[in-house]
């Protein structure tokens, strides 16, 4: 077992390329360039495709190509560039190409910053491009685990046909931690693509598409996305649970800010504060039934996020009045440290 | 035990990579660590910065309010982060630039004159290793000999084999030098 | 599906046939439109080069967006513009296949210029078929970039008025500038002649790819009776008294190693 420091950033590369990574396709961008540099330097090695391409338009779709030619393929980017792939990930979801997208956000809105923050919540979980479609969304919080959850929005991505995104920030893209890296995926294991664009040799031609002029056609294409999706809600929920037990307060953090509030749980729980943590792992699919449960007895819920407050209108949803549900949030790229995280606690705990 | 330490200086005085070091160095030895930069424009020619955390448990938050050490190498990084540093804490600074003492009287200073070591020893650069030797002494968290290997691996990784033993006689004069002054008292 | 009987009678002998690699999905163009002529090239040439189990088109969005039904070859559908991106990836991931993209001048020349250009520049090993109509055929016949001063449409109703919007962008002559591209070609199919011509370009196209030459296009100035609110008989002559004013037919790039 041999542990490796390495960056979020490349531990996301390196992961990609044991998880069988082909095709990866980038534009440059702060604070995910590391990410873009390692797989330059590493995946034409390791008998892959690297290309830098000319913007996250042609990114997404170059994506969308070598999805279609049924190879592993991933795009990596922060929130702007994210922005400009939302058209090509409507287009993936719609198409049913396993593809998989990095999103390393920054503060926004518009050019905002390269400092870490989450308001990129909404456009990874509810849509962010047009028509009816949802995404996997993995959010990591340590550089490990971010390693994982890459491997495992592959495997997802390849299994449901639907593409998957790791959503993360700055602060985890840059900082280093010890890895163990998982072994490269036994390529033999991944799932047979018989939809792929592979010449129609022996066989009726392969068509990938999402394009349906026929409105009753297209419903039932939605509908079976729909029936897909209601399949990830019922067997892809991840979430981590700390002190949850007796907790009296409970924390709903995701990504780095849940990292950062174990430390408050723990320096809550030296003051006598019985305070809990739940961090969804899986932003979409949300876990709003072990919420709900949690709800039905702590007393209060308290949302922390590095936005205005997006994941907690999930959290609300779950919650649905079972609970208290106070919300503390940053904004434009300031992360709290524990001690204001902590004294914002403090204020919705009896004294 | 969960220590936390910052880095801080010019960019280009090794800041960075005085962490990283330290990091790897704590790996090394079993521990938990967590490595954050202050990252983007101001990384060249401005402040750097970053925070290195060593644990013998998993660590939660890489962001630490009061680190127990600091490792300031100009005066600004001095005036920022002295405030900071928990109570009882340690903090080794660049005698050789920074023209005053901590003020706080609850924390211990270690006053190392880093450039003027690592031009004796004849090459500039070796600032970070002069100031991380001294860390390593006056925090114990980790045996000397595991941050020689680990800077040893680094430089080898970038290819620069050849800074290996200036880098360690840096190392060893500022945990000399730490050395001194703590037994001193 | 075709109701036509396709038995062949006694003493007679098959002088003309559908492509093997063309479907028996009816097209879906207006009578008199260039693009099913080019279509049918396309279905020649890939018969004719034995390419069917390799090949693999990229759809457009814009008129020809059915593109996929009409060959018995493998299709993606792209995103409008983003058809050579899309190809690149494909390309890229598997260089063995014969990969070929089919875009209107609005898709390839307007929302899709940054992509075409980088594609055409980076030399991707792939054909582009390209079709200049001089209008936005799909979406009921707005300017195109490339069409001509003075030519009315929905969105210029009076007339391009190039102070306004500009000069008909030449694509085929930019691309023809790069170092990237092997062969850029203008071709038309207004008569039998020019048809046999684009074929032999199309031929060509499709052979520097097999032999992994580099990016090759062939734009086909074509016409869009529809929108120009013309005959058939009268678009086609719009192509060779006005069109090609415009954008002269012949080799614009011809890399030879
Ligand atoms: C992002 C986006 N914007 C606009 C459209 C609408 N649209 C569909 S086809 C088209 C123009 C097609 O013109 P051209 O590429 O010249 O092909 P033609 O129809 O003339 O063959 C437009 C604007 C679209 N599908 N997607």
């Amino acid at each position: 077992m041999s542990r490796v420091l390495m960056r979020g950033n490349e531990a996301i590369a390196e992961a990609a390329i044991r998880a069988g990574l082909k095709c990866y396709f980038s534009y440059p961008i702060t604070p995910q360039g590391e990410l873009v540099e390692y797989m330059a330097r590493e995946l034409p090695k390791r008998g892959g495709v690297f290309l830098q391409a000319e913007s996250e338009v042609a990114a997404i779709n170059m994506v969308y190509g070598a999805a279609a030619a049924g190879v592993r393929t991933m795009t990596s980017s922060s929130s702007p560039g994210n922005s400009l792939k939302q058209e090509g990930i409507s287009y993936l979801a719609g198409a049913r190409l396993p593809a998989v997208i990095v999103n390393v956000m920054r503060g926004g809105p518009g050019l905002g910053n390269i400092a870490p923050a989450q308001g990129d919540y909404f456009q990874a979980t509810k849509g962010g491009g047009h028509g009816d479609y949802r995404l996997i969304v993995l959010a990591p919080s340590t550089v490990p685990e971010a390693a994982q959850l890459v491997m495992l929005a592959f495997d997802l991505s390849d299994r449901y046909r639907v593409p998957a995104m790791i959503l993360t920030d700055g602060m985890l893209g840059q900082m280093m931690e010890p890895v163990e890296l998982p072994p490269p995926v036994d390529e033999a294991t991944i799932p047979e693509k018989p939809w792929a664009l592979t010449g129609a040799k022996g066989r009726p031609p392969n068509v990938v598409r999402s394009f349906e002029l026929e409105p009753r056609k297209l419903k039932e294409m939605n509908l079976v996305l729909q029936e897909t999706y209601r399949e990830i809600e019922e067997n892809e929920v991840r979430w981590e649970e700390v002190e949850t037990e007796d907790a009296e307060i409970l924390l709903v953090a995701h990504g780095t800010v849940g990292r950062i509030v174990k430390t408050v749980v723990r320096q809550a729980r030296k003051e006598g504060i019985k305070a809990g943590l739940l961090r969804p792992i899986s932003l979409w699919p949300f876990p709003y039934g072990p919420l709900r449960r949690l709800a039905e007895r702590v007393p209060t819920v308290l949302t922390v996020e590095l936005s205005a407050g997006q994941m907690w209108e999930d959290v609300r949803l779950a919650v649905e009045g079972r609970a208290k549900t106070p919300f503390f949030g940053e904004l434009g790229g300031v992360v709290p440290t524990p001690r204001e995280i902590l004294s914002e606690v403090k204020k919705h705990v009896p004294a | 035990m969960e220590l936390g330490v910052i880095f801080a200086g010019f960019g280009g005085q090794g800041i960075l990579l005085a962490g990283k070091v330290l990091a790897r160095a704590g790996m090394d030895q079993g521990l938990e660590v967590t490595w954050l930069p202050s990252y983007g424009p101001e990384m060249r020619g401005g402040t750097a910065n970053c925070t290195v955390v060593l644990a013998d448990q998993p660590i939660g938050s890489p962001i630490v309010d009061a680190p127990r050490a600091l490792v300031a190498m100009n005066l600004p990084s001095l005036d920022r982060f002295e405030p900071r540093v928990a109570a009882e804490g340690l903090i080794v600074y660049n005698g050789s630039l920074i023209p005053r003492d901590p003020k706080r009287e609850d924390v211990q200073g270690i006053p190392v004159p880093v450039n003027d070591i690592a031009r004796e020893l004849g090459n500039a650069r070796v600032i970070n290793m002069v100031a991380l030797g001294a860390l390593v002494r006056a925090s114990g968290v980790v045996p000397l000999e595991a941050v020689v290997a680990a800077m040893a691996r680094e430089m080898r990784e970038r290819g620069r084999d050849r800074l290996i033993e200036i880098n360690r006689q840096a190392l060893e004069r500022g945990f000399n030098e730490a050395e001194k002054l703590l037994g001193d008292r | 599906m075709s109701q036509l009987s396709t038995q062949i009678p006694e003493g007679y002998v098959k002088v003309f046939s559908r492509p093997r690699s063309l479907s028996d999905a009816k097209y879906t163009y207006c009578p008199g439109c260039h693009h099913g002529i080019i279509g049918r090239l396309i279905a020649e040439a890939i018969d004719e080069l034995g390419i069917q189990e390799r090949a693999v088109g990229v759809a457009p969005v814009g008129c020809a967006v059915f593109l996929f039904r009409f060959y018995n070859v493998d299709f993606v559908q792209a995103a409008h513009g983003r058809a050579c991106a899309v190809a690149t990836g494909l390309k890229r991931a598997s260089p063995n296949l014969i990969v070929f993209t089919y875009q209107g001048d609005g898709d390839l020349a307007a929302i899709g210029t940054a992509e075409t250009v980088h594609a055409a520049n980076r030399g991707e090993n792939f054909t582009v078929i390209f079709v200049n109509n001089q209008i936005y055929g799909m979406t009921g016949g707005e300017m195109a970039p490339t069409t001509l001063p003075g030519q009315r449409t929905v969105t210029c109703p009076e007339g391009r008025d190039v102070k306004l919007t500009g000069h008909p962008l030449k694509v085929s002559e930019m691309l023809a500038q790069l170092d990237g591209p092997v062969y850029i070609t203008r071709q038309a199919v207004y008569d039998a002649r020019h048809i046999q011509m684009a074929k032999k370009a199309i031929l060509k196209a499709f052979r520097n790819q097999a032999e992994g030459k580099g990016f090759s296009l062939v734009e086909i100035v074509a016409d869009c009776p529809t929108n120009f609110q013309m005959s058939p008989v009268e678009a086609n002559r719009w192509v060779v008294e006005k069109a090609l004013q415009y954008f002269p037919l012949g080799d614009l790039k011809v890399k030879e190693d």
